[in-house]
């Protein structure tokens, strides 16, 4: 019988997109059925447009390659500064892009939902999101993940 | 060193895009048939067991040469 995956993504930062994307595509690869529910700021992923950003700011555990203290991490372009620096390191280290790891997710048929109730709290229009995804609520999201293997919270 | 029908270099690619590199070749692949597969990532020693073990696919032989791994895998 087909394994499942439950995964539901609650964050939008450019670090809390990685393990959605990561452990839905490679329990694709690993022959799992895999659904996403896309709540709150997670809800961010499913644009077209993809500009997210990680910020050392509130998240001490950060490298970075000078100790910043919390008070300047405020400064204006700091954040730039940290996502630039992030998305250099990812991809000096041979790390697949959000965008990639997304567009194996679609083509390798994992189900991305977007949260109905978020969509309409944020004023998102469907037309800001990617094609080919579905949406829903509580219970098409508890439908699938009370039958799943392994269920996450992101 | 063992024979093989394909091979696939992921040489400087980073988790998961070796599996996920793997499983599309495999699936242009008919039953029987061997990748060779070479990685840098270290998560891979234990990644492409697991994904072999998890598919039905066999794992070979395996050899570490030279800060690349070589995985030899036949396609079940």
């Amino acid at each position: 019988m087909t394994k499942k995956l439950a995964i539901i993504a609650s964050k939008g930062t450019l670090d809390g997109a990685y393990p959605p994307f990561i452990l839905a595509s490679t329990a694709i690869a690993l022959g799992f059925e895999v659904k996403i529910f896309f709540t709150f700021y997670g809800l961010t992923l499913l644009k077209k447009d993809l500009s997210l950003k990680v910020s050392p700011l509130g998240n001490p555990a950060m490298p970075m390659p000078v100790p910043v203290p919390s008070i300047v991490q405020v400064i204006p372009g700091l954040e730039w500064f940290a996502t630039w620096m992030m998305k250099r390191k990812l991809k000096a280290k041979g790390v697949a892009s959000v965008e990639e790891l997304r567009d194996i997710c679609v083509e390798s048929g994992v189900e991305l939902i977007a949260c109905q109730m978020t969509v309409d709290l944020f004023d998102f229009k469907h037309e800001d999101f990617i094609d080919g995804i579905t949406s829903g609520g509580a219970a098409t999201f508890l439908e699938f993940a009370g039958d799943a293997d392994t269920t996450l919270y992101i | 060193m063992s024979d093989f029908d394909v091979e696939l270099d992921t040489s400087g690619m980073n988790c998961p895009l070796p599996v996920l590199k793997a499983r599309k070749a495999l699936s242009e692949m008919s039953s029987g048939q061997r990748l060779h597969l070479i990685v840098t990532d270290l998560g891979a020693k234990k990644d492409i067991p697991a994904f072999c073990k998890m598919t039905g696919n066999t794992l070979i032989d395996t050899n570490d040469q030279e800060g690349k791994i070589h995985f030899f895998l036949e396609k079940g």
